[in-house]
């Protein structure tokens, strides 16, 4: 996977598999703390620690557990080559938060990539799911949460065209404005 | 500035999208699946997903739930993509690209005849 992006769905495709209803996805980018920070978090099933073990390392995946956290140890190596590490926080009937962090400037980070699109395919489809994403750059944040959006369209599915069309531009444009005012911050 | 939206501006697209439900109400929904495990996320499937949304965004194509669920099981075939049309089977498809996405909604989501050179066994 070549986007930091497709990692973060990936992940979040565990939260659901750990049958999550609430998912909070944050992302940070700090250019003068040099970080770029990724953090899921659910209230899925959660892990014990075996579990726990067994999802960080790739060769002790036994061919049952095979389809869950398949893509942990690649988003764990890419944070590592990159001055940086993926920790994961989890207890049984708990929940489950991973916590990803990547050197911004490293030559070898790969790129954000298309948020907008991960979220929207969260969003849209897994309509039952409740979703909180923040984002910051440079401590400007900006942050969308689908219940209100929910509530306002009752009766009416999340894949309706105009729906769509004001959930995509609400986060391009939120996200956008976040960087833009990240960006003059930065400059003295 | 981009403007930014507001939960008013919803509550009319509500209102319209009931509208055009009431009129449709006896025919029922067509859903599209996406399957979205790590090996289909690799394999496209979020690009083939994005296809799916932008067609129906553009296009402006109501009563289609879109879906994505994990691993289907097919990993050689991922991307995968499955359509059920109301009252009838579920047809999977493999190895579904952002061009093919195109033709299996035109020809099968819209037009009820299923794409064979693009179905899998499932």
């Amino acid at each position: 996977m070549r986007e930091l992006a497709l990692h973060v769905l990936d992940i979040a495709e565990n939260s659901i598999s750990a049958g999550a209803d609430e998912i909070k996805i944050r992302i940070e980018e700090d250019l003068s703390g040099d970080i770029l920070q990724i953090m899921i978090e659910d209230n899925g099933k959660g892990m014990d620690q075996e579990t726990l073990a067994r999802v960080t390392d790739p060769f002790v995946t036994s061919r049952t557990t095979r389809k869950v956290g398949l893509g942990i140890p690649f988003f764990k190596a890419a944070a590592e080559a990159c001055d940086g590490r993926l920790t994961i926080h989890s207890f049984p009937g708990q929940g489950t938060t991973i916590d990803v962090i990547f050197k911004h400037s490293h030559i070898d980070r790969m790129p954000l990539g298309d948020i907008v699109s991960t979220l929207q395919t969260l969003i849209i489809g897994t309509p039952d799911i409740h979703w909180i994403f923040e984002y910051q750059f440079n401590g400007y944040a900006f942050i969308f949460d689908d219940k209100p959006i929910k509530e306002a369209i009752e009766g009416v599915p999340l894949s309706e065209p105009a729906v769509m069309k004001f959930i995509r531009e609400m986060l391009e444009s939120g996200i956008q404005e976040a960087r833009e005012n990240g960006i003059v911050k930065a400059i003295p | 500035m981009p403007t930014v939206k507001s939960l008013d501006d919803l509550k009319k697209i509500r209102e319209e999208a009931l509208k055009k439900q009431q009129i449709k109400e006896t025919s029922g929904k067509t859903e599209v699946i996406v399957g979205m495990g790590t090996v289909g996320i690799a394999a496209g499937a979020r690009e083939t997903l994005k296809a799916i949304l932008d067609m129906i965004e553009k296009d402006n194509l109501s009563d289609i739930i879109v879906r994505q669920t994990g691993n289907i099981g097919l990993d050689s075939y991922e991307p995968i993509v499955q359509v059920v049309l109301p009252g009838q089977e579920k047809v999977t498809y493999g190895k579904v690209n952002p061009e093919m996405v195109r033709r299996i909604m035109k020809e099968h989501v819209l037009g009820g005849e299923i794409v064979k050179e693009y179905q899998v066994e499932s």
